[in-house]
């Protein structure tokens, strides 16, 4: 009833061609930012935002940096932790060795590093396809982790590889609380999946997509492959290497290279296959999923089976209903929690009528 | 030199474990076309289990037995519980989905036997064989000698089991093309149950020889690592591929640690066998013994 398009008519190619082309989810969208923006900050407390609201909008700017690679151009990838990796540390070393930094700059170096490094491991995928490249993307994730560990250079010879993120400063502003963290954090994100929004559904996405789905067609029709794929890494690679330098500045402030390993990048890898496989919602989605489960667990676990079982075994316990959960959502909803938002829409267009 | 033959055997005979883990993804992967990554966690699960039943005072033989009865309802469950439901579902979805069974194992073999690492005996020593040590100079450990051993025995068996049983070459036929083998009424459930099942023996016999070598831990879990670039470099649809590949791995791994590492700082095992199948890889893109990918419009 109140979800529908009808008599919507659109007038210029420009109304058509626009982002959210219905005006009930235009407003949507503001609201939820509204939300995001306004109310958030003011009605949630520190531990809420500083534990779950940012890892969660940092997650999502990886899944959304990992869906570009994996959803869109169909490049499995099992190294993304590592690309984080590359711009957590390259944000830090710029902060680092080159004087007044501005640490938006210094957020864009550590992509654009990510980036460079995402492209050498994507250069396989020109030859290497499915698994074989999965498995291929692996070295990056052991390599680059080893590499951040040997050389001290990168961590500034601190003795255990570990970092330390500078202060966050734009302006004389210092971003020390949490609010303020989290601000900053919404509007890069909120900025990059509109880019990423408006990546996909111009020429660049929908070659992604072409080659996605059968890369010798998509070479016969003109698209060029090596150049298709590789922008994907590139783009894919920024995304996560901002989300690395975020993670390190306004997450968790110290970080070693350990922290970014293949748990990581499976973590990743669950939020777009959980919030669906090519959407831009689903990654937020799947990240949402991800971070709350584990914690959502860890609190039943504290409130129902406090006293029953040791906690070796709750621990336990934890490993195997994540892991339960995440097949038994598979089996449920194998298109992930992107369709089940689809089907949603689609059923609020036609209420409350049966057709 | 001496030295250079001496890492050269004790590179190939550590390849030859690699083999074993890389074998059980084999498996699976000809007859059901999916990723397993949950194997290093059964090969964890197998071997935890053999350890824990012997701890209870069962004699060894009951204890394997037992042991690869667990195993063997592991696989039955998984292809019940897991694969049943996602027939048809893109590869990466189950591939997804066995990561989450690797959560799964992981949490029932601990929560059921506790995270201790423990030894495990087999009754072979670890200790370099005196005849080679006399005649050539080469220290070659009997144990590995002793794991290279099983390793071909199993190899053997199963191609032997491949070939010329009817359930082989309805294995084979699965493997081939899931559709036609279905079409002229092989049973293809019954057959992933089969194949899970030998995946769980070749997990089990890895866990052993994997446990009484590092002991039992959960360390073990990460043999499953060590098993993909073997897998790539051979190639995921050959068992010849899995062992030949575990030695190229095994060797050169262990050479370019001795020789290499020195100049880098060290640690490179954790990834020069990746970095090196991605070499490979970019030369022949199916791996050593893959099949040929034709690709059609």
């Amino acid at each position: 009833m109140f979800y529908r398009e009808a008599g919507q008519f659109k007038t210029t190619y420009l109304a058509d061609q626009q982002i959210f082309p219905i005006t009930q989810d235009r407003i949507g969208v503001l609201l939820i930012l509204a939300v995001a923006f306004v109310a958030v900050p003011m009605l949630f407390n520190e531990y809420w935002i500083k534990a779950i609201l940012i890892p969660f909008l940092i997650f999502s700017l990886a899944a959304l940096g990992l869906n570009i690679l994996t959803g869109y151009a169909g490049q499995l990838s099992l190294g993304s932790a590592a690309f984080m990796a590359v711009g957590a540390f390259a944000s830090y070393n710029f902060m680092l060795r080159v004087d007044g930094m501005p640490i938006l700059i210094a957020f864009v170096c550590g992509g654009l590093s990510a980036a460079v490094v995402g492209i050498a491991f994507g250069l396989p995928s020109l030859r290497i396809k499915g698994f074989y490249l999965a498995v291929a993307t692996l070295a990056a994730q052991f390599f680059i982790v080893w590499a951040l560990t040997k050389f001290g250079w990168f961590s500034n010879y601190s003795s255990s590889g570990v970092i330390t993120a500078q202060e966050m400063q734009i302006f004389g502003y210092k971003f020390v609380t949490a609010e303020s963290k989290y601000l900053l954090v919404l509007s890069i994100v909120v900025l990059l999946a509109l880019a990423a929004k408006n990546m996909v559904r111009s020429s660049i996405g929908r070659a992604w997509m072409a080659v996605r789905d059968m890369d010798v067609a998509a070479e016969v029709i003109g698209i060029r492959i090596m150049h298709t794929k590789l922008l994907a890494f590139a783009v894919s690679s920024f995304y996560c290497g901002v989300a690395g330098a975020l993670y390190a500045y306004a997450y968790i402030g110290t970080v070693e290279p350990e922290g970014f390993n293949l748990d990581l990048s499976f973590k990743i890898l669950f939020m777009i296959i959980i919030g669906g496989v090519g959407s831009i919602v689903g990654a937020f989605l799947g990240a949402a999923f991800i971070v709350l489960l584990p914690i959502a667990l860890d609190v039943m676990v504290q409130e129902w089976l406090h006293g029953i079982f040791p906690p070796s075994i709750s621990s336990n316990l934890q490993l195997v209903v994540f892991g339960g959960l995440i097949i038994f959502f598979l089996i449920v909803e194998p298109h992930g929690l992107a369709r089940l938002w689809q089907i949603g829409k689609q059923k609020l267009r036609l209420w409350p009528f049966p057709h | 030199m001496q030295f250079f033959f001496e890492v050269l055997i004790g590179g190939l005979l550590s390849g030859v474990m690699y083999s074993f883990v890389a074998l059980g993804f084999v498996l699976i992967y000809k007859a059901s076309g999916v990723f397993n990554f949950a194997q290093g966690a059964m090969v964890f699960a197998a071997a935890l289990t053999f350890v824990g039943f012997q701890e209870l005072g069962v004699p060894f033989w009951l204890a394997l037995l037992i042991a690869f009865g667990v195993m063997v309802v592991l696989g039955i469950l998984t292809e019940r519980i897991v694969l049943r439901p996602l027939v048809n579902q893109p590869p990466i979805t189950l591939f997804m989905a066995t990561i989450g069974l690797t959560y799964v194992i992981e949490g029932l073999a601990q929560g059921a036997w506790g995270a201790n690492v423990r030894g495990l005996e087999l009754g072979i020593q670890d200790e370099p064989i005196e005849w080679l040590m006399e005649t050539a100079n080469i220290s070659v450990s009997k144990f590995d000698l002793f794991g290279a051993g099983v390793a071909a025995l199993l190899v053997t068996l199963l191609a032997l089991f491949f070939q010329y049983t009817r359930i082989g070459r309805a294995l084979r036929a699965v493997a081939d093309d899931h559709q036609a083998a279905l079409s002229i009424g092989i049973p293809l459930q019954q057959i992933w149950r089969i194949v899970w099942a030998v995946a769980g023996f070749v997990a089990l016999v890895a866990g052993l020889i994997w446990g009484a070598r590092n002991g039992v831990s959960f360390s073990l879990t990460f043999t499953a690592l060590k098993a993909l670039p073997v897998l790539i470099l051979g190639g995921f649809t050959s068992i010849p591929g899995a062992i030949v590949g575990g030695l190229i791995i095994g060797s050169t791994e262990k050479l370019a640690e001795v020789y290499l590492g020195e100049y880098v700082g060290g640690g490179i095992d954790s990834w020069f066998p990746y970095v090196m199948a991605l070499a490979f890889l970019l030369v022949r893109p199916e791996g050593l013994f893959g099949e040929k990918h034709i690709d059609r419009v």
